[in-house]
């Protein structure tokens, strides 16, 4: 059960992710840090509300994690070269802000 | 690249198998209230598995390959919103050392990855124009 909830989740949130970066990215990968962000935020919003297991395996295992990732943003960071610094930081400061400010809202 | 139907459902296809993967390694080995070593393993493996996949014929030629692959299973596998919510845990907990060595130590370890990757594929790096 909880396996089908994590796979379908995950469905929606990696096309999704895939559209946004498809249409977003760009020389800097604005698509990317905007699915990173939105899904950091609502990771923390589901965690404040204590969301039970299977909303927790659809929502934050299945969807935040498939709407976001970890793998293309460690290989734009390495191919951006010089802008990759600013790039990484910009990505790890308001992803941790955003989880922060849902886990308060939440 | 256009995101068409088609490559869309390569994608989520991709992305079901990916988060599945991820959440029975976390199902295996939990990351517990210390450093996240499950994610982080996780993070950097599949960051280097995406930069190997890059100097693949297959995900060349094929895009639905490419789509199902790349930003699929191995974007599904990997985790930007755990790592964010990890680090934000660990900062309200006061373990601020521990949270900046594994923000840190994850995109470290996966640019690592990543450049031992394309040594093993002899990628060159793309040089800024002129």
């Amino acid at each position: 059960m909880t396996v089908l909830l994590v796979a379908l989740g995950a469905a929606v949130g990696a096309p999704l992710r895939f559209v946004v970066a498809t249409w977003l990215d760009d020389e800097v990968p604005w698509g990317t840090l905007t699915v990173n962000v939105v899904g950091s935020f609502v990771l923390g919003l589901l965690v404040a509300l204590s969301v039970d297991a299977d909303a927790y395996a659809l929502l934050g295992v299945g969807f935040c994690g498939g709407l976001t990732t970890y793998s293309s943003f460690a290989v734009q960071t390495a191919r951006l070269g010089r802008r990759g610094t600013a790039y990484a930081a910009a990505t790890i400061v308001v992803s941790v802000a955003a989880a922060a400010l849902g886990y308060t809202v939440g | 690249m256009r995101a068409s139907a088609a490559l869309c459902a390569c994608v989520a296809a991709g992305g079901a198998v990916g988060a599945v993967l991820r959440w029975s390694a976390g199902e295996v080995v939990p990351d517990g209230s210390g450093f996240p070593w499950t994610t982080f393993a996780i993070n950097v493996s599949g960051a280097l598995l995406l930069a190997l996949l890059q100097g693949l014929a297959l995900v060349r030629r094929s895009p639905a390959w490419g789509a199902a692959l790349g930003p699929g299973l191995l974007g599904g596998y990997t985790t930007l919103s755990a790592y964010s919510e990890q680090a934000r845990a660990l900062l309200d907990d006061g373990r601020v050392p521990l949270a900046a060595a594994y923000v840190l130590g994850t995109l470290l370890a996966c640019l690592v990855a990543v450049a031992l990757a394309d040594t093993l594929t002899s990628r060159r790096e793309p040089v800024d124009a002129p």
